[in-house]
């Protein structure tokens, strides 16, 4: 039992190793050795919601693998009820990314064995308790998307205007590279703030502890000067912040999702942009509770900006991705604003809308990109009365649309609602504005984008639209009703997270 | 008792959850009809039930479970409330339900079997949610429940989603009553945070105690009457209302008429001890809900399609409860909810029955309907009859009600509004009956009465509509526990005998003026239609509140969007593409330097020579 999590990195990463040796041909093959990948960590994350010990609370299943015990690098291993949240998330997400590439035709290979990469870098950051093996499987995490874009994106060029149009045409906006590109040089100039603060980490604990170490554990008993505890909260809000998409850093995150192959859109928005506020939430308010306490309202006021410059900002929006993309910036507003607020119900919620976000966004990216295949268009006004062909996508989509817009009985209103009931009872009441106007705005774009793609007669100009089929389905029934199950019983993850939550706070202190 | 309440929730949710899940129950059509009606009968059954049994035992009972766990603050929890009120409105919820799937039976049968599917799926979540919401311990759940209703409400309207006005009446009753819920968010956040509990006992206990009070408490109360404003349809919030009628005809009667808008008021009378308590607040109550009542009624008086006429007359009517409400009137404002929603029901039924035959809208293409289409006629009648407040019918007895109510608050303007809104309600209701059914142009089409499917359920409102109105006793004895009997004390100390006759005499004028325009024809209305055109045309545009609105669609929230979306493409991003041009360009300037020529290359350790010779020199 004390080497159940090596599941989750064994299992994704043993598949990428058995997918380097398979043939190229062997289509099938491929896609059932990466089906077989995502069953075992699935399995051990179902097991968890009744295995993690919710009376006992705290990080679990802890163990230690030596890496370089010289240097104090240890493969430490624990889950506590945040993490247990999270991995259900991931493994959900990635056995659906799965399904939705079933149909892929090009390079399936590399394709699968980036995602289980990919994957196993998601699976060892939520599951690592060492700071220095975190960061690297953060980085694992976040560079196969570079070339799931670039090889397996889509292009669409976007025109210059503004000041700055001229730079449009030369740098060729919109094409899968540039998209590609910008999302991994934003999330490595993430990484250098990370990687420096990481270091400071190191050396500062060797004062305090006695001894330097990247153990998560010792370090949350170290004690950091204030004002160097305040630097590396900004580092590490700014670090992982990028990965978040905190405004203004976030313009990376539209260009990469548009430009992202459907998986890679799923994993990305589903799961990666949680690994940064995760880190947030984990590494900043985890380990500096005091710079936490007075950083707050910069963290928070910056999570209102997102939410309504998000939701406003997608209204203009007439390409489907971008919408879509977004609205991922709004949503994750609502994740870092429950954050600040510093209270129960607020991390509580904020925690519940990674998870429901990302299940949302990855039911939303596999709609959106079996629209834009059949249809072959990206823009929502050529589009209209596809419910008359696509009557599958159009119900899926209204599910996703309404959890999107915080429609109680599905898991995003849990989390909205919970995320108000933290702004309003913490140190800035005003929080609350922004949240319940970024449903509100929320309701506005979503519906009109409903309208505008499946209402309507039926179109001319698509005669031949198929509805979604096969392992798409299968596919969006699973995203669907983990959306429907966690809106109507919340407590299958929200005990689990209560559990982390409390724990969380009482090392933050003076909630 | 407990497990008939949710016998009464459980069976519609069990059809939706059914027809929802399993396309093969949808695709039958007419079995996934029975299986809702099978519900909505046990739901209707089990609520009959716990009538007789809480009029034996009038005792409140809850039931609770945890829904959200908490450790620093009080665990958020579900449950079920059945006292008088939930029971009252549950009977309501449950005939009207009933009756409406029954007819749409027959309304809807030109409907394929997947389609009629998935309109009986949407019915069974509307009842689940409606019920849930009726039968809600808490704010927290009745706000889950109040919006469960709107998306109800927005898949109905746009049930046929491919005529485009029907798609953008889904989405502006949506949005509206969106708008209004942000009021009602903000204002259940601010009522947890002050009394630590969203149970409306836990409430009312800590305004009873006085550690829910102050600012705090009226914001609160004030945010939860703007989510009624939305959802009732209140001034400036009514606009989606009319254009909601673009849904089946049977969706309006229920969800537009009997139910869902009503939940407004619903929770206006649920929540009295705290408006009880905001008298600020209730005085907006009343004034709002009294000039709304004008206001839609003088609407109605130039609309030609009969739907949007019942519309107006609906929010019309709204406005009299709320008024009611706001006046501490609760009982009124309760049996005037219950009466409404068996007339009103009755009176969309019969228009629905009237489109089916006709294909049309429009009361002005048809005519002299009552040979062809007696039943209808009849139901017509007696609807409007009950909405005019003619005695004995029902609308009569709750309507007076109200106007005792109302009169105790010595308000001039309320008073003068409702009273004038019983003469207007009574002509224009009567305009359409005569119009419709008289009149001298005969109906286009073949007119044909409706099916008994449809003409059998009416009968049940008809009866309603007749004798609701001498439950009131009763009513008052199944509310008297919830909402006390206070306002029986202080009754007709100051009100004249003589109310109820102005009421009626005031409607039966109203009967008399529509008679002699639109039958006797011994009065012009063409001619005092273009003698006040102007007005009239403030009256065609429903006082332009409804430009306003899409004024502040187009040039306030759109004009914003497009600004943000465009600085964020072009100057966040601009900046961002201009450092990677500029990149690109000293890149390339600095990459001539590399150019491969023997020379430069000489240039270059020449020049390295000499700057190190004079670093050698220097130090």
């Amino acid at each position: 039992m004390e080497h159940l999590l090596l599941t989750f990195l064994l299992s994704p990463f043993l598949g990428a190793v058995i997918l380097f040796f398979v043939p190229y041909r062997a289509g099938r093959l491929i896609r059932w050795v990466a089906l077989l990948s995502a069953l075992p960590p699935l399995g051990v994350s179902l097991w968890l919601l009744k295995g993690y010990d919710l009376g006992q609370g705290g990080f679990q299943f802890v163990h230690s693998y030596a890496v370089l015990p010289s240097m104090g690098l240890n493969l430490v291993l624990g889950v506590d009820g945040i993490s247990v949240a999270l991995l259900f998330l991931t493994a959900f997400i990635y056995l659906t990314a799965i399904f939705t590439s079933w149909t892929i035709d090009r390079r399936e290979k590399e394709f699968f064995l980036f995602m289980a990469l990919l994957v196993t870098g998601v699976f060892g950051v939520f599951i690592s308790l060492d700071l220095f093996l975190f960061f690297l499987f953060y980085e694992l995490a976040v560079l196969p998307m570079y070339l799931l874009i670039g090889i397996w994106g889509s292009t669409k060029e976007i025109p210059g205007k503004g000041p700055f149009a001229w730079t449009y045409e030369q740098i060729r906006v919109g094409v899968k590279e540039y998209g590609a590109m910008k999302l991994t040089l934003y999330l490595l100039v993430g990484s250098a703030f990370i990687l420096v603060a990481l270091f400071r980490v190191y050396v500062e604990s060797g004062a305090s502890l006695g001894h330097a170490t990247f153990n998560f554990l010792q370090l949350q008993n170290a004690s950091f000067d204030p004002s160097v505890a305040r630097l590396l909260f900004l580092l590490f809000y700014v670090g992982f912040g990028v990965l978040a998409g905190i405004w203004p850093l976030h313009t990376w995150s539209p260009d990469g999702h548009a430009a992202a192959p459907a998986a890679g859109s799923m994993m990305h928005a589903g799961v990666l942009m949680k690994l940064g506020a995760y880190g947030v939430l984990r590494v900043g308010f985890g380990l500096f509770p005091g710079a936490a306490h007075e950083l707050a309202w910069i963290v928070g006021t910056i999570a209102a900006i997102n939410i309504l410059y998000g939701a406003l900002a997608a209204g203009w929006q007439r390409d489907i991705k971008y919408l879509i993309a977004y609205s991922s910036v709004s949503h994750m507003g609502i994740v870092m604003l429950g954050m600040a607020t510093l209270t129960e119900p607020g991390i509580a919620g904020s925690v519940f809308q990674m998870v429901s976000h990302g299940i949302m966004t990855g039911l939303l990216f596999t709609i959106v990109n079996l629209v834009y295949h059949k249809s072959h268009t990206r823009d929502m006004t050529e589009m209209g009365g596809f419910a008359h062909r696509m009557p599958i996508l159009a119900t899926f989509f209204a599910l996703a649309g309404f959890t999107s817009l915080g429609l109680p009985g599905l898991s995003g209103f849990v989390a909205e609602f919970l995320v108000f009931l933290g702004a309003w009872t913490s140190a800035h009441p005003w929080w609350l504005i922004p949240g319940v106007l970024g449903a509100f705005i929320t309701a506005i774009y979503v519906l009109r984008a409903m309208r505008w793609i499946f209402l309507g007669p039926e179109n001319p100009r698509y005669p031949d639209l198929p509805d979604a089929r096969g392992t798409e389905v299968l596919s969006m029934v699973i995203l669907g009703a983990i959306l429907i199950l966690l809106g109507l019983y919340p407590r299958l993850l929200l005990d689990a997270i209560h559990t982390g939550v409390v724990e969380f706070l009482a090392h933050l202190g003076g909630a | 008792m407990m497990q008939w309440a949710l016998l009464a929730i459980g069976a519609p949710f069990t059809a939706f959850a059914l027809i929802g899940a399993f396309p093969w129950i949808r695709r039958t059509g007419k079995g996934a009809a029975g299986l809702s009606i099978a519900a909505i009968s046990l739901s209707l059954v089990s609520a009959l039930f716990l009538l007789t049994r809480y009029l034996q035992h009038p005792e409140p009972q809850t039931l609770s479970y945890v829904f959200a766990p908490f450790s620093t603050v009080s665990p958020i929890t579900f449950g079920i409330l059945v006292d008088g009120l939930a029971v009252a409105m549950l009977v309501v919820v449950t005939v009207v339900a009933w009756v409406v799937q029954v007819y749409s039976l027959g309304y809807m049968s030109e409907e394929s079997p997947s389609s009629l599917g998935r309109y009986y799926a949407y019915h069974s979540l509307f009842v689940t949610s409606m019920i849930g919401l009726v039968l809600s311990h808490n704010l927290l759940q009745t706000y889950v429940f109040w919006e469960l209703v709107g998306a109800c409400s927005y898949l109905l309207i746009g049930f046929w989603f491919y005529k485009p006005e029907a798609a953008r009446a889904a989405l502006k009753a949506f949005w509206v009553t969106r708008l209004g819920d942000v009021g009602f968010a903000i204002g259940v956040v601010l009522l947890w945070a002050a009394a630590g509990t969203f149970t409306f006992e836990g409430l009312f206990s800590a305004v009873e105690h006085g550690t829910l009070g102050g600012q705090l408490l009226t914001l609160g109360v004030l945010g939860l009457f703007v989510g009624a404003m939305g959802k009732s349809a209140q001034f400036p919030l009514h606009i989606w209302l009319p254009d909601a009628m673009e849904g089946p005809t049977p969706v309006s009667a229920l969800i537009h008429a009997a139910t869902m808008v009503a939940a407004g008021v619903f929770l206006m009378i649920r929540i009295h001890p705290l408006l009880a308590a905001t008298p600020e607040v209730a005085f907006w109550v009343l004034q709002i809900g009294a000039f709304t009542a004008f206001l839609a009624a003088t609407m109605a008086l130039v609309e030609r399609d009969v739907k949007r006429i019942l519309a107006f007359s609906t929010i019309s009517q709204l406005g009299y409860m709320m008024a009611a409400a706001g006046a501490g009137a609760h009982v009124a404002a309760f049996f005037h909810l219950f009466t409404h929603a068996f007339f009103k029901a009755l009176l969309f039924l019969a228009a629905g029955s009237l489109i089916h035959a006709m294909h049309t809208n429009d009361i002005f293409r048809m005519g002299n309907l009552w040979k062809h289409m007696r039943w209808t006629g009849l139901y017509f009648l007696v609807g409007g009859l009950a909405l005019s407040g003619v005695p004995p019918t029902a609308g009569f007895f709750s309507k007076d009600e109200i106007l005792v109510g109302v009169w105790q608050t010595g308000e001039p303007l309320a008073i003068f509004f409702l009273f004038a809104t019983v003469f207007l309600t009574a002509f224009y209701m009567f305009r359409a009956f005569f119009v419709v059914f008289f009149g001298d142009r005969e109906a286009e089409g073949h007119p044909h009465e409706s099916p008994g499917v449809m003409v059998g359920p009416m009968g049940i409102l008809a009866i309603l509509a007749l004798v609701a109105g001498f439950f009131g006793h009763g009513l008052e004895g199944l509310l008297s526990h919830t909402l006390g009997v206070s306002e029986a004390a202080g009754e007709t100390a100051h009100v004249p005998g003589s109310l109820p006759w102005i009421g009626s005499l005031l409607g039966l004028a109203g009967i008399a003026l529509a008679y002699l325009g639109y039958q006797a024809r011994t009065l012009d209305t063409r001619a005092v239609y273009t003698r006040f055109h102007p007005v009239a045309t403030v009256l065609e545009r429903r006082y332009f509140v409804d430009d306003l609105f899409l004024a502040l669609y187009r040039y306030v929230y759109n004009l914003l969007s497009d600004f943000l979306g465009w600085f964020d493409r072009y100057v966040v991003d601009g900046v961002v593409n201009f450092l990677t041009w500029g990149t690109w360009q000293v890149a390339r300037a600095v990459r001539t330097v590399q150019s491969g020529q023997v020379q430069d290359t000489l240039y270059a350790v020449v020049l390295g020579f000499l700057f190190l010779a004079y670093l050698a020199m220097r130090f």
